[in-house]
Order: structure tokens, then sequence, then C-alpha cells
């Protein structure tokens, strides 16, 4: 029996070393050929400041949200946060109509969810008979077109197809939810003076090639686009018969720019001008880039974290954790002695390897995380305790100190088992929670929970009673019974 | 030392934490934080050390249009602003707002927006979870004292104690929020879950001890066995207790504010769970194996023989 835990050493001891080696802020990552992975902390937001938002399909309850329509939507957010030069973003479904979107240490909140939750449909529309100063007026209005709308069917009734000053979006709430709708305007307060009308759309984003901001003379900033070969034709096709005409370019459904047609234009590229500064000529250059979401996304959760805030939390808690630890092996030192000093020993070496594990998988360490790594701290002793007061009665009851010592462990065995199971069913649970819902402060605790049990119940039996048997055996304290606390 | 012997009370102790909780509960409500109610939370410091009154930002707020709004001061130059839900575009117009009326910097320290549907959808997956939680606990330890006869009691015992810490838990929620402000949120939550976690935790270790007294002490009647199965895993209990609360307490002293509600929650729930799993839990099993049930209400007579 002893002999068989002496073969669990060099195991430890090599466990011990690499996971050292994971901890040391200096680690350089794993580099083998062309593998390469960094190793480090990722830190949740609120320990490092930025951005978290929960977007919404914006449709009915009743409508269904495929699955696809989400990954696609995911991935056009993925490829415009991208273009925002975030690093690190993290982006993810969250149920069945909610996309989770983090982005650490974004120092400009407001522009980049403007940039995330725009649908970005891009509309070049024909004003029809509508005449040239009209036209121009319309300019930062939201406007129904027949794009989107079921073939044939006829212009709605007035209330709805009523032009909705831009003034009117900025309702008590601030969203402007009821321009989003590509396909179902809602328009509500018109102003009633301008009559109802339909415009036809010429072509969309979709046949966008590519899009990129470039500055003319004064220094404006612009949107200068290339298109497809389709849209190229569809382009030449219009512009040769429409000179000297206006044209709308429509981003959901907001006229934002009416150049006049000055002459054919064929050769597939074009800009679009308007009242930007370089931020929103960004934003709109990426979004037109990604094309437009599949569905229309409302923000029904937002928290941003300022970085100051982030680092005072992850200096508090760190300082908890250290004193949380210190505390908890003196106790230990000084309540069971020999096997709590061996105790400690394994404590250390579950504080280590938990933190490895941490930075391998990586779970992202929040606060609340935190706290459960330092909750765990005082947990994963329990298992020591109970196995150390049953050697202890043993012990008492007149064995000697390596039979004491197995079956304190054989016996405290039934005990750990169901309780931490009891404990990882919990975390399960927790894990399901945070996850479906989009609460990844929920789902980190339950994650760094979990880790802490499964690495403890390693630790608090194995490591411990290696290193029980090691001591035994290497210093012959087996006539020392007091070194035990009995 | 007879524990199980003085169970009845054990019990009214614990009465005496849980009925004034409860009646504080009843009084004043466990008041919710936006993480249910849905809305905004804007965190504002002002650098420069002119910080306005709550008042003023109040009327800020009424003057933009923005509904609810309720000021708290927090450290020496922050403010904590709850309302209406209001989105970044709204948020921004509003620091500007401040920027201008109060003169000075003013930086943001955090923001949070809800939606009024996510806070109700936040509470149904809790409740569901906390539900699940139960069965899954409840159908476990059932399994593992299948060995044993009644071993359905040993989870409904159990349980009944997890629910006994729920109750403390909540009950002191209430009277410190009242009285301290705080407020039921997300974070709340997973404290609650994680104490529910713990309490079951504690009570199977002491039902294991009985579980193995059984196959042991054939000849002893239940309430002695279920006492020594207690005493023997006390020293057990209250190390645990305290190297878990020792750790807790590091928290609470150097973990900085954002924490202390949560930590304090699961000070009270780690408390709660040890105490109702040594002076609750197993002495239950005992009630349930006498039917003591059957004197509770009859004319007074000792209640444990």
């Amino acid at each position: 029996m002893r002999t068989n835990y002496r073969s669990w050493l060099i195991p430890i001891v090599i466990l011990i070393v690499a996971v050292v080696w994971v901890v040391l802020p200096t680690n350089p990552g794993i580099n083998i050929g062309s593998f390469h992975r960094s190793i480090r902390v990722v830190r949740g937001l609120d320990l490092q400041g930025g951005l978290r938002v929960l977007l919404e399909a914006d449709v009915p309850a009743s409508q269904d949200v495929t699955s696809e329509q989400l990954t696609t939507a995911r991935s056009i957010i993925e490829n415009r946060v991208n273009g925002l030069g975030v690093s690190e973003p993290l982006i993810q479904i969250a149920g069945n109509r909610r996309i989770l979107v983090e982005l650490p240490g974004i120092g400009d909140p407001e522009q980049a969810v403007a940039a995330i939750k725009e649908t970005g449909l891009l509309e070049f529309v024909d004003p029809g008979t509508t005449n040239q100063s009209e036209v121009i007026a319309l300019e930062g209005q939201v406007i129904t077109t027949d794009f989107g709308e079921p073939a044939g069917s006829e212009p709605p009734s007035p209330p709805e197809t009523s032009l909705t000053p831009e003034t009117a979006q900025a309702t008590v709430d601030g969203t402007a939810e009821a321009t989003q709708g590509a396909a179902t305007p809602t328009a509500g307060a018109g102003d009633g003076s301008s009559p109802p009308i339909f415009y036809h759309t010429v072509m969309t984003g979709a046949v966008l090639k590519s899009a990129g901001v470039n500055t003319d003379q004064t220094g404006v900033p612009y949107v200068a686009f290339e298109l497809t070969n389709e849209g190229s034709t569809l382009f030449g096709d219009y512009t040769s018969s429409h000179v000297g005409q206006y044209l709308m370019i429509v981003l959901d459904k907001k006229v934002i720019s009416t150049p006049r047609i000055q002459e054919a234009i064929t050769t597939g590229t074009g800009s679009i001008t308007g009242n930007f500064t370089v931020a929103d000529a960004n934003a709109l250059a990426v979004q037109l880039r990604y094309g437009a979401l599949p569905i229309p996304l409302k923000v029904v959760e937002s928290q941003s974290v300022g970085p100051t805030l982030g680092q005072d939390s992850l200096r508090k808690s760190t300082i908890a954790g250290i004193v949380g630890l210190a505390v908890v092996i003196l106790f230990m030192a000084l309540y069971y002695r020999l096997p709590g000093l061996v105790a400690d020993m394994a404590l250390i070496v579950y504080a280590l390897t938990t933190f490895a594990l941490f930075k391998m998988i990586p779970v992202t360490l929040t606060l609340p995380g935190i706290a459960g790594f330092v909750l765990s701290i005082g947990v994963a002793v329990d298992a020591n305790i109970l196995i150390f007061e049953r050697m202890k009665e043993e012990l008492r009851g007149g064995r000697t100190l390596a039979q004491a010592i197995d079956l304190g462990f054989s016996r405290a065995w039934p005990s750990i088992r169901d309780s931490n199971l009891s404990t990882l069913i919990t975390c399960l649970i927790l894990y399901w929670f945070g996850s479906t819902f989009g609460a990844s402060i929920v789902k980190g605790f339950a994650l760094t929970l979990a880790t802490g049990v499964l690495v403890s119940l390693f630790t608090a039996i194995t490591v411990t009673r290696t290193f029980l048997h090691v001591i035994l055996d290497g210093l012959g304290v087996g006539k020392h019974a007091r070194w035990f606390g009995v | 030392m007879d524990i199980v012997g003085k169970r009845y009370w054990f019990f009214a102790i614990s009465g005496l934490v849980i009925i004034p909780g409860l009646i504080g509960l009843l009084l004043w409500g466990l008041p919710l934080s936006i993480d249910f109610t849905g809305g905004s939370l804007l965190e504002v410091g002002f650098d420069s050390g002119l910080r306005p009154q709550p008042a003023e930002i109040v009327a800020l707020y009424k003057s933009l249009g923005i509904g609810d709004p309720q000021v708290q001061t927090a450290g020496d130059t922050d403010l904590v602003v709850r309302s209406k839900p209001i989105d970044e575009q709204v948020r921004a117009h509003v620091v500007d707002e401040m920027e201008s009326r109060f003169g000075g910097p003013v930086t943001v320290v955090s923001f949070e927006l809800v939606g009024p549907s996510v806070g109700a959808e936040v509470a149904n997956r809790a409740a569901t979870a906390v539900g699940l939680a139960t069965l899954g606990i409840l159908g476990y330890i059932t399994y593992a004292f299948r060995g044993v006869a009644h071993a359905p009691r040993y989870g409904v015992a159990a349980i009944l104690a997890m629910l006994h810490d729920v109750a403390v838990v909540i009950g002191v929620e209430a009277i410190l929020g009242h009285f301290l402000g705080w407020e039921v949120d997300s974070l709340f939550l997973t404290a609650l879950l994680t104490v529910i976690g713990f309490s079951v935790h504690d009570s199977i270790v002491v039902f294991d001890r009985i579980r193995e007294n059984q196959t042991i002490h054939r000849r002893l009647d239940y309430e002695t066995l279920v006492n020594h199965s207690i005493v023997q895993t006390l020293d057990r209990s209250v190390n645990t207790q305290l190297t878990v609360m020792l750790t807790l307490l590091a928290l609470l002293l150097f973990g900085g504010v954002t924490t202390r509600h949560f930590v304090t929650v699961l000070l009270v729930g780690v408390f709660s769970g040890t105490y109702s799993s040594i002076f609750n839990a197993a002495p239950m099993l005992v009630v349930w194996e006498n039917r003591e049930w059957r004197n509770w209400f009859r004319r007074r007579q000792p209640a444990s023989a």
C-alpha cells in the first residue's frame, strides 16, 4: 500500500514543476513548431474595464429566430468589432435569440454600441417623383422603401408610412428601436404634412465589394465603396438613365446622403458623403464592409466599467486571496501539526494548479470568480480536515500510524465524494443558468468553483497521502503520534 | 454531549433568527436591483472634488425627461444614479450635461443597462435553477443513501436544512437591505446558490457518519446513534467552518467594496449552513423516526423522551 502511494511522487513532482512554469508571470507561452499559444490570465470586464452588451433579436416574440440567423449575425458582429480594432473581443450566442458581446478595455462605449447593433442595411433609393428640394430636405429623416416588403404588396396606409422626423426618435428612453425594423417600418409620430411615399430601392449594400474611409481635399471624411460586377451593372444602368437627378443613400431606413447623379457611373465605384466625423465614417465603412445583419437587434443589457475601478478591484481581491490563503495555512499547521503542514503543501499545490488551469483553459477571471476561488481555498482543506479527524480517531483507537493514515483516507472518502458531488451538481446548474441567460459573471463563478472542487479532490487526497507516506518513511516519525496532534 | 436531546431548543434558536427576518421581509420586502427590475445604473466620479448634491442630479435627470432617478453617494467623489433605462447615447448626453452644469471633468466609473424583460427572465431562470438544484440534490442523496432504511428522509432533511439557510439568508438580506440600502442583484443570487451547495455539503458529511454508524452499531437506538454521529463529526464541522469563515473574512476586510455585499451574504449563509447541518438536519431525522409531530399539539408532554 505504501509503496503504491510512493509511486505517485514522481508524477506529482512533474505536475508541480509544470504548474509553476505555467503560473510564472513571465511565461512565454507554448511554441512548438507552428503551434503557438500564449498563456496568461484572461481578466473579465469587471477587472480590466470595458463594455459588455447583451443584444436581442428585435422581432415579435412569436417570430422564430433561426440559429443560422444568429450565427450569421454573430460573425458579422465579430467582423465589425475586429474592424473597430478591439483586442480580445468575446462574441457569444446566448440562448436562442440573444448575442453577448464583451469588449475589454474599450474607450468609447457609445460608438462601439452604435457600430455593433445597427442593422447596417444600405439602400440606394430612387426618389421617384419627389422634387429636388424635397429630396434634400429628406436628409437625416426616416423613409419607407419597398425593399424587404412582400412582393406585390400595396403601399401601407398613411399612418404607417408617414415620415418620422429625426427628433421623434429621441424618445424618453433614448432607444431608437422604432427605426430599426428593416421590413416593418413602424414610424409613429409623423408630422402629418408629408404625404405617405413608398420609395423604390434600386439596390442594397449586398452588391458592395468593399468600403473604406477617405478624406477629401478639405479634410472632410467620406466613405468610398466598390461594387461587385452585378452591382456595377445595376448602378451603371440606373445612373445612365437618371443623369441630372438625385439619388438617396439610405442606411437603416434613414437618408444619409442625397447626391446628384452628374454622369453615368459604370466603373463600379462611388462614394457616400455626409455630415460625418472620422469615427462615424469609420463605423459606417465597417458596417458596409461586413454586410447587413440578417435580423434587427436591440440592446437589452449593457454594462461598462471604467479601467480604474477594475484595477482597484483586482488589487484588492488579490490581497484578500493571499491573506485568506495565509490564514488557512497557519490554522492548519497549528491545529493539525505535521499533517497540517503536509496539507498546507497540498493546499499550495492546489492554489498553483487551479491558477494554472485558469490560465490554460482559459477561465475568464471575474470578481466573483476570484471570490469563488478564495472561498474554494477554505473548502479545499475540508477534505483534509475530514481525513485528519478520521486519522486521529483511528490513532486513539490504537492503530499504528501507517494503518491510521490509510484508514483515515478510506473511511473519509464516502463523505468527501458525496458532499463534493452535491457541490458539483450545484455548479453544473449555475453554469447552465449563466450560459443560457448570458450572465457571464454567474457562469465564471460556477466554472471557478467547479475547477476548484475537482483540483482539491486530487490535491487533498492523492498529494497529501503521498507526501504523508514519504515523510513517514523518510523520517521514521511513526513513533511520534504527538506530531499528529493526538 | 447531548445535542439531539436539546433539539427543540436548537429549532427555537433557528426560529429566533428566521422569524424576525421574515417579518422584515413582509414589512419592507426585498429591494430588487436593476438586474431584476430593469433600468440603468450610472456611477460617475467628480474628480475635481466638486460633487453636486443628489437633488441637483435628480433635477438634471428630470429636465432631460429620464424617469425615476435615485441618487446615492459613493466614496468621496462618486455618485451612483439609478433610473429608467437609458442607452449609451443618452448616457453620453447626461455626462456632457453634468460637466457643463457642475463644472469640472466627470469620469464614468461604470454604467449598466438592463431591459425590464431581462430582469423578469433572470428571476424565472433563477427560480428554475434553484428548483432543479433541489431535485438534483434530493435525487443524488436518495441514491447515495440507498443502503440505509428510509433513504429519501435524508434527502428531505438536507433540503429542509437548506431551506432553513435560504430563509436565514433572505431574512438577513431583508433586514440589512433595509438599513444598509443593499439590493438583491445577480451576485446575491450567486451567493445564495453557493450557500445552497455548501449547506447540503455539510449535511451530507453528518449523514455519512450516521450511514456508517448504522452498519457498525446495530444495537444502538436511532436517537443515540444520530447524536453520536453528530459529536463525532463536530470537530470537522467546526474546523471546516473556521477555515471557510477565515477566507471569507479576508475577502470582507481586504476585498474592497464591490464584493462586500456578496461576501457578507456568503458569511451568513455558510454559518447558517453549518449550524443547520448539525442542529437541524440530523435532529430532524430523529423527529421523523419518532413521528414526534403526533405529540406537538397534545397537552404538554416532554417532547424528547
